[in-house]
């Protein structure tokens, strides 16, 4: 008995010795499936929280949203704005191990703005020419100043690829993308999962802890959250707002969340083809008395257990953009029936377009009894989304909800949107005033100018109204216990250097 | 029985090309722009001007129609939008989970419902017939999303039995994909047990009255070898036929299920193609999943012939 027990001890000593320490895996619960994983034609927010961990940037943003360094180490401004210099990171390796230098940087701008299958072009389009100007020196020249460039560099536009891959593989290099992140590409297997591997010659190494990563899309909330409770996953992303109170109260559980970037909006048709001819579209008064007919707060309350902010601007209010002299309306139902007399009506019909989705729908009908008592009769129209999304392009609309995920500039948020040539413009909105401050305000390099030209703005979009803003959902994200050094980040990025588990 | 085969092969192809057209021109009236939905936040016009030009779409419809089957002759799918890859590959990719789900889920259909349908027939007006019926009816009301979430949150969440969600290849990790797949072909199966259950028994039932079941019966045959080889074997006809079909459609995906359990099976595939307009991939599965429905028809047919020899002579 005595020999068998040395035995199975030796054998098990053994057997544990030599083991390596044991790997450290990580399991994420997406949302959605991401699409091409080639940062220059990419287009999902599932894709780019991959890409944090996969394929490093020029410049990152930091959790307030000032820009920060990554793969550049610092950068300068010149003649007035039209000459971006960057010095470059010394000993960086894509994961193919060719080096990371300013021959790279300048062939990935170049790709993303030749590359045709490429949708980088537009966020690049004030870039004239990128040279190298040195091994580890960048020079970009613009057509005129554009500061919301940097911004630009610190997403899909600004990740820098192994030009070497790059050329292999062309327009097909989503299928083994090569960059210089944390973790490298494994395997994908299409609405199942995303396999990535610690990359061992990765310029900040000593700050990485976890060995793999797995992302896996589960779009319904209610079993990602289950995945989570049974051991299946460690982190999950967009937690249901319904949900945060069960997280919180779990003690194998941690909770996060932070109010986003974006906002949720209605947007009028002002001039946007036939169906902009309407009271609601020609009289700024009407839409001025639906906005103050809305309870922002109880929206909030009710729609999102609180976990979301009301607003009036396309700044959240604990943005360093928000105009505080506009604060968010409290509802005012007096004020709101004055105006709609004002505007010669009694009752105003509104026929409003919304997307078919439990969560927006519950939002509308709140909104819908609300501003019925203010003399709005509303119709919802509940609508599936691609075809919301042509319609509203296309002008057949009155009244539509429509949300935006966000930019880390302020200009990202409001000019392809409000000036009368944005490329999203679909309220065709037109005031030659707005357009200049905002294109001025893309010109200044200094911040203070900047906001006073958003502030300006801000005044007269908050008389015209083209978009009522209604307030900022929160990005939230629960995780088990054993999962520290989380930093929960207004882009709704899962960011995994420093990230620990065990 | 070859030519017959072949004859019911050559009928197929008609009915593929109807279904082609029906579904491609069922797609086209949908509002809603392929390239724009794709497009999401990022509506650059040049660019998307660009892709629509890439993938043809601004041809006419029966150009576009014509390309696509010709393509088809040569066994090329398309390109799916959404993704860029090519349609075989997505199909190849998720057929097989779709399969390994439908016979999973057919299985718990069989080993729950055959016996039930028996037992209630044989047991005609008892307690046990009722009970059956209960359990019958029950698979059928509950709702399949309802029933796995609830399965998730019992078997997973709070004792930890078997994985929540996610899919493993069965030639990867045959345990693991055993695992994965219980839970939903449970759901699944449940649901069709009620279906086959009902028809086991009401042909079970024409069965028992026959004459030539007294004949077996007086004979002094054990009820045993009544029940399973004469009645049964006669009233698996009827059965096949519904089993078949059943087959058939879980070959179409199921996407609640697939959706609940994370399966990366045709279902999910074939929802997220319609909202995102991506034509080649509605188009492709549809077709796939036509071609294995009739090749279920006709697998049924034949073993019926097999099972009948009354029907032999008629080849």
């Amino acid at each position: 008995m005595s020999r068998f027990l040395r035995l199975t001890t030796a054998l098990a000593f053994t057997a544990l010795t030599a083991l390596p320490a044991a790997a450290v895996e990580l399991k994420i619960g997406l949302q959605d499936d991401a699409d091409v994983l080639d940062p220059a034609q990419s287009r999902t927010f599932v894709g780019r929280i991959v890409y944090t961990a996969m394929c490093d940037k020029l410049v990152d943003v930091s959790p307030d949203l000032k820009i920060v360094p990554q793969l550049a180490t610092e950068w300068a401004w010149s003649e007035g704005g039209k000459v971006l210099t960057m010095k470059l990171r010394d000993g960086v390796k894509f994961h193919d191990e060719t080096l990371m230098d300013a021959a790279a940087v300048v062939a990935t701008i170049e790709r993303n703005l030749t590359l045709p299958e490429s949708r980088r072009k537009s966020e690049l389009s004030s870039v004239e020419k990128v040279e190298a100007t040195g091994p580890l020196e960048v020079k970009f020249t613009l057509k005129k100043p554009d500061v919301t460039l940097l911004a630009q560099l610190s997403d899909r536009a600004g990740m820098i690829v192994s030009p070497k891959a790059a050329k292999e593989l062309g327009a097909n290099f989503g299928s083994k993308p090569v960059c210089a992140g944390p973790f490298k590409f494994v395997e994908r297997v299409q609405q199942d999962r995303i396999v990535l591997q610690k990359f061992a010659d990765y310029w900040n190494k000593d700050n990485v802890f976890i060995d793999k990563v797995t992302y896996l899309p589960i779009p319904d909330s209610t079993v990602r959250l289950a995945n989570l409770q049974s051991g299946d996953l460690d982190f999950i992303e967009r937690l249901a707002p319904t949900d945060a109170a069960a997280v919180k109260s779990d003690s194998k559980l941690t909770y996060a969340d932070v109010v986003n970037i974006g906002y949720m909006a209605l947007y009028a048709n002002i001039g946007n083809g036939p169906r902009a001819d309407n009271p609601f579209g020609k009289d700024k008064r009407l839409r001025q008395a639906f906005s103050l007919a809305i309870d922002r707060d109880a929206l909030n309350q009710i729609v999102y257990e609180g976990t979301a902010v009301g607003g009036n601007q396309p700044f959240p209010p604990n943005s360093p953009w928000f105009n505080k002299a506009l604060p968010v309306p409290a509802r005012d139902v007096d004020k709101a029936k004055a105006l709609v007399k004002a505007a010669g009506f009694d009752r105003v019909p509104v026929e409003m377009q919304i997307p078919n989705n439990p969560v927006a729908q519950q939002m509308m009908q709140v909104v819908q009894s609300m501003v019925a008592e203010a003399g709005f009769d509303v119709q919802l129209k509940s609508t599936e989304f691609a075809t919301l999304l042509d319609e509203q392009t296309r002008g057949n609309y009155q009244l539509s909800r429509s949300d935006w995920s966000g930019r880390v500039d302020p200009d990202g948020n409001i000019h392809q949107f409000i000036t009368c040539k944005g490329g999203i413009n679909d309220t065709k909105y037109c005031n030659p005033k707005v357009d200049e401050l905002l294109n001025e305000a893309r010109a200044s390099t200094d911040d203070a100018v900047r906001k006073e030209k958003y502030d300006a703005a801000s005044v007269i979009l908050n008389d015209d109204m083209p978009i009522i803003y209604l307030g900022h959902q929160s990005w939230i994200w629960a995780m088990k216990k054993s999962v520290t050094g989380f930093t929960a980040s207004p882009d709704g990025m899962i960011r995994l250097v420093g990230l620990k588990k065990g | 029985m070859p030519v017959y085969i072949g004859k019911r092969l050559l009928v197929a192809i008609p009915t593929l090309l109807i279904i082609s057209i029906f579904v491609f021109s069922l797609q086209k009236l949908l509002p809603g722009d392929p390239i724009l939905a794709m497009a999401g936040e990022e509506r650059d016009p040049a660019v998307l001007e660009l892709l629509r030009e890439k993938y043809r779409l601004n041809d006419p419809i029966p150009v576009q129609y014509v390309t696509w089957i010709g393509g088809v002759l040569t066994g090329d799918l398309g390109i799916s939008l959404r993704t860029n890859q090519p349609v075989t590959e997505l199909i190849a990719q998720k057929l097989p989970v779709t399969i390994q789900l439908a016979i999973m889920s057919m299985i718990f259909a069989f080993v729950i419902g055959v016996p039930m349908g028996i037992l209630a027939a044989v047991k005609k007006n008892t307690v046990l017939d009722y009970v059956a019926s209960l359990v019958a009816l029950s698979g059928l009301s509950v709702p399949n999303f309802w029933l796995g979430i609830m399965l998730i949150l019992l078997v997973s969440v709070n004792l930890g039995w078997l994985p929540a969600s996610g899919f493993e290849s069965i030639f990867v990790d045959p345990v693991r994909s055993l695992q994965t797949m219980i839970m939903p072909s449970f759901v699944l199966g449940t649901a069709l047990a009620a279906t086959l259950m009902r028809h086991t028994r009401s042909a079970m039932l024409g069965v028992l009255s026959a004459d030539y079941i007294r004949t077996a019966r007086a004979k002094g045959l054990s009820p045993r070898d009544v029940i399973l080889s004469h009645s049964f074997r006669n009233a698996l006809l009827p059965v096949i036929t519904l089993t078949a079909l059943l087959f058939g459609e879980l070959l179409a995906g199921a996407v609640l299920t697939e959706q609940i359990f994370t399966i990366p099976g045709f279902g999910k595939l074939i929802v997220d193609a319609v909202f995102n307009r991506d034509y080649a991939v509605v188009q492709g599965v549809v077709m796939c999943t036509a071609v294995g429905f009739i090749l279920m028809n006709l697998i049924a047919d034949i073993l019926y012939v097999l099972l009948n020899p009354r029907l032999r002579a008629s080849l």
